[in-house]
């Protein structure tokens, strides 16, 4: 490849861009502030090892993930992308708490309304209650905490 | 006269026992080791990966931009993304993500659902079948028209929904890659 058409890590590292560039695929010069990001985060060695390890197939995916990763710790030094999991774990528990609230309602409401005429039973499974999947329970409860396991 | 030696520059004192950092770097441990208070030697495996991920000199220069009460914070959440990574080294944290949001959407679906039932509860015994406005003390106002989970109140909670398949943004890096 010639010195016009480096790869946006090439042209970082300022060095020449060769035909078996493992990273130009994946950084391409239109948007060198997303191999900045990587760079400064994972170092340029450090990806070149990962996407190495990684089939050919599925590099533009783990380069992809690799960059969100980067560019999220650029954005947040102290929790990167961890930061989002723990806010995402948190919303999953405020709106599992409303379901439940909720069903606790619609109980109560039975109890006090015995005469009011029942929903129509669910399509499909009559034998259904008004629930979340009991494996969705499962697998809620045993996320595990992003810090707890160290 | 340690202390003396290192005010004049000749050399840092050395920490009683080597971190795990300065272990694995076959370094003198000083007593300023950045990395010492965060990598005991008792978890030569916590910085191992980090520092196969990262690379000690990344992970210093993070650890020196952030104020140092929130150093443990950046050092655990470094270490848990290095963790998912050594163990998914297409997605890494990605993939947590990807499932989260994923459960999430489906949670939302399941509290339309919900929430739909219960304003479908709401509605007076006498006044089952009316349209319109609804009022009742725990939803507020309803109008069944308005409604957007109305098609849904003969579904079941935990019914997947084919259609909540799309992942919805994310912060500020746009549109989340992924579809699953």
């Amino acid at each position: 490849m010639s010195s016009f058409s480096r790869c946006a890590a090439c042209k970082y590292l300022r060095r020449k861009c060769p035909q078996d560039c493992i990273l130009a695929p994946y950084f391409p010069s239109s948007n060198p502030q997303r191999f900045a990001c990587v760079h400064k985060i994972f170092g340029a060695s450090n990806v070149t090892k990962m996407l190495q390890q990684v089939p050919v197939h599925l590099r533009a995916e783990a380069a992809e993930c690799i960059s969100y990763e980067a560019i999220a710790r650029v954005q947040d030094p102290v929790y990167g992308c961890v930061g989002i999991i723990t806010q995402l774990q948190q919303q999953i528990i405020q709106i599992h708490s409303e379901i439940m609230k909720i069903k606790g309602d619609i109980i109560t409401h039975h109890s006090a309304h015995p005469q009011h005429q029942p929903l129509p039973p669910p399509q499909g499974d009559p034998c259904r209650s008004i629930s979340i999947h009991q494996q969705e329970q499962d697998n809620f409860q045993s996320d595990e905490h992003p810090f707890g396991n160290f | 006269m340690r202390a003396k030696l290192a005010m004049k520059g000749h050399h840092e004192p050395r920490a009683s026992s080597s971190c795990a950092a300065c272990k694995l770097l076959k370094r003198k441990c000083t007593s300023s080791c950045i990395f010492a208070p965060y990598f005991r030697s008792d978890e030569p495996k916590k910085f191992a990966k980090v520092h196969k991920v990262f690379g000690a000199s990344n992970v210093s220069k993070i650890l020196v931009e952030v104020p140092e009460e929130q150093r443990e914070d950046t050092v655990n959440s470094l270490a848990y993304e290095a963790e998912a990574r050594l163990r998914d080294p297409v997605y890494g944290c990605i993939g947590a993500i990807a499932l989260l949001q994923r459960k999430m959407v489906e949670l939302q679906h399941d509290l339309a659902v919900a929430r739909a039932r219960l304003a479908w509860y709401a509605v007076p015994v006498a006044s089952s079948s009316a349209q319109g406005v609804v009022m009742d003390e725990n939803v507020g106002m309803v109008s069944f028209d308005d409604m957007p989970c109305c098609s849904m109140v003969n579904e079941s909670f935990g019914q997947s929904s084919s259609e909540l398949t799309q992942v919805p943004p994310m912060n500020d890096f746009g549109q989340f890659p992924y579809v699953f």
